[in-house]
């Protein structure tokens, strides 16, 4: 019979010790803040005008320098008077989808090539991880911005962009998981049953080497959503006037007076406590999962 | 190895470039833009085999590329070559400024948190440490130019004031490296050399925040993977004092790790400066490459490309023939 067991004993009481430690749990709570922000953006910051595209930031007039907060505008508004509070609140669903989206692909993409790779071994195995290492061998950064420039700018090229050179991290570590696993005995008797190969890694291989490939997915989202935010703050990801962090703050670049301290606080605020969030529950993931991190 | 991830790395680039149509590559290809002037495009897309086979193109382009010739960057207004060859040169000197405060920060904060382990020094530096790590790059940037240039007056961003680019411009003072600070201590003039590292100290400050968090977090965890080793427990049996048996037998091989750490960073800090040289305005190679997206520059955003794989990859190179040298138990292969 074949072993189809995902959670065994050690695994479910290093879950356990995940959510009871309290810097993961200020992790959770910050995360499921942002969570509901995301979701209930629609009543936070109703969009001003029906039938427009929501993530349009709304305009509170044309005048150039940004105003302080007040009544109108609760986080004051940037240059060309673009609703600071507005932007927070739909650029968390922008950080959301964008941290999801290229983690959902690269996932994919990262375990096709690793399950691959790991489990015929050989040539296959040393092709793959010859053009792992080649797309390793770009800086992460860089190859993002070229690739993004090069199919001409925009929040869609950019999560392309990331898809395209993220996927490297899954793909090394299924591979590793995957090698070890294929030795023991139960896929020995799902190959002697004469099951498929793609049945064999599907249903059996996987199911038990999937978990920390989760893990190590989850734990990129902060930094994929930095990335993203950089690219638009440079002026190559989400276009002009749409709702994103690295978007709104790289608003605030011609206005470094300590009397515009809003334009750059508030959008910053929001994205290092999004960051921080992944990051902690990231850190005790490492510290419960990975025996030589202490 | 070597050879056939370069190889991968130009074949990846050449790959890309291939979503751009000839008239959009051809700015990969012209040695300066009178070429373009007066010509037939369509006599310039045969010159350079733009309408060839893959194969044929791809070693044309390494062709060129190989003799240093790679195109005439619209951004820069200069070839890509010589943009690199002024540009980079500025990106080192931040690396190296920033380098130093980040390892001697790092190392020495980590080892006082592994020696302290679970203390309170500790725990506050956990969280220094993740929120170091939280920080994107241009967020932090900004706030220091908000902090020491527009409220306390103290670190202009850019190269250079007025009066010391003048300086530097004029004919009678000599460009030896291309390091400002190195090329105003060969010229005898100090005051440029202080002018240059208060232009300096706003990019060395935030890339010392973020990334020492990093070496702290590596020096701790090899430190203290190191203090429970049983050789430790003989050093301290044998009566030996506590400063021998933490510097002389745990520093060591906790270096270890933190060498390899040390390496990665020169990388990262010569590869991943484009967001801090845009912020705080330094035309070095990251804000080339930036400056070149920005523009639809694609000699320039290419070349750059090509030149910082090939920074990445001998980098990585020297991290472990230095690895080796450091620890005889690695082997190369």
């Amino acid at each position: 019979m074949a072993r189809i067991t995902v959670l065994d004993k050690d695994t479910r009481r290093k879950i356990k010790k995940l959510f009871t430690n309290p810097t993961a749990l200020l992790g959770f709570f910050l995360l499921f803040f942002f969570s509901l922000v995301a979701l209930l953006a629609p009543f936070l910051a109703p969009q001003p005008m029906e039938g427009i595209d929501p993530y349009i930031i709304p305009r509170q007039g044309f005048l150039t320098e940004p105003q302080p907060p007040s009544g109108n505008a609760i986080f004051g508004t940037t240059e060309g008077q673009y609703d600071i509070y507005y932007a927070v609140v739909w650029g968390t669903r922008t950080a959301f989808k964008v941290g999801f989206v290229v983690v959902f692909f690269t996932t994919i993409i990262g375990m096709t090539v690793g399950a691959c790779a790991g489990y015929y071994r050989g040539k296959v195995d040393e092709l793959l991880m010859r053009i792992t290492d080649v797309f390793m061998s770009m800086p992460f950064l860089i190859a993002v911005i070229v690739l993004t420039t090069l199919l001409g700018k925009g929040l869609d090229k950019v999560v392309i962009a990331l898809i395209a050179f993220d996927w490297m991290d899954t793909a090394r570590l299924l591979r590793g998981n995957v090698l070890q696993e294929r030795e023991e005995e139960y896929v020995q008797a799902a190959k002697a049953l004469g099951y498929s190969d793609l049945r064999i890694i599907l249903r059996h291989i996987l199911p038990n080497t999937t978990f920390p490939v989760v893990i190590q997915a989850s734990m990129r989202i902060g930094t994929l959503v930095v990335v993203a935010s950089g690219l638009s703050f440079l002026g190559l990801g989400a276009p002009q006037d749409y709702a994103d962090w690295g978007q709104i703050i790289s608003y605030s670049r011609n206005w470094q007076g300590l009397e515009y301290w809003y334009t750059i606080f508030f959008p910053s605020l929001a994205m290092v406590l999004f960051v921080l969030s992944w990051n902690l529950i990231g850190d005790t993931l490492r510290d419960i999962f990975d025996p030589r991190m202490k | 190895m070597i050879p056939v991830t370069l190889f991968g790395v130009t074949l990846l680039v050449f790959t890309m470039m291939q979503l751009l149509d000839p008239y959009q590559l051809l700015s990969a290809y012209v040695s300066s833009p009178a070429e373009l002037k007066g010509e037939n495009i369509e006599r310039l897309i045969e010159k350079y085999n733009l309408d060839e086979p893959l194969p044929v193109k791809y070693f044309q382009w390494i062709y060129q590329a190989v003799r240093g010739d790679l195109g005439w960057s619209e951004s820069a207004s200069m070839p890509v070559s010589h943009a690199i060859r002024t540009k980079f040169p500025l990106t080192m000197e931040l690396a190296l400024y920033a380098f130093i405060p980040i390892i001697i920060g790092g190392v020495w904060i980590g080892k006082q948190t592994a020696l302290r382990h679970n203390s309170f020094v500790d725990h506050s530096c956990r969280i220094f440490v993740i929120v170091g790590w939280s920080f994107p790059d241009f967020v932090f940037g900004l706030l220091v130019i908000l902090i020491f240039y527009s409220g306390l007056g103290w670190f202009p961003p850019g190269l250079l004031s007025n009066w010391a680019s003048q300086a530097v411009a004029s004919p009678a003072y000599d460009h030896y490296t291309g390091l400002i600070t190195v090329d105003a201590l060969l010229n005898g003039r100090l005051d440029i050399f202080f002018d240059a590292l208060r232009h300096l100290m706003g990019p060395v400050v935030t890339m010392t925040y973020l990334w020492s968090a990093f070496l702290i977090r590596i020096t701790r965890s090899g430190m203290l993977d190191v203090l429970h080793k049983d050789y430790i427990r003989t050093a301290r049996a044998k009566g030996l004092p506590e400063r021998m048996v933490i510097n002389k037998h745990a520093s060591k091989n906790a270096m270890i790790a933190v060498l390899t750490v040390a390496g990665r960073l020169v990388i990262y800090l010569l590869t991943g400066t484009v967001i801090i040289e845009t912020i705080f305005n330094r035309p070095g190679m990251g804000k080339f490459v930036a400056f070149a997206a920005q523009q639809l520059d694609y000699a320039g955003i290419l070349g750059g490309t090509l030149f910082f794989a090939l920074v990445l990859i001998v980098g990585n190179l020297i991290v472990d023939v230095l690895y080796a040298v450091y620890d005889p138990r690695i082997e190369l292969s």
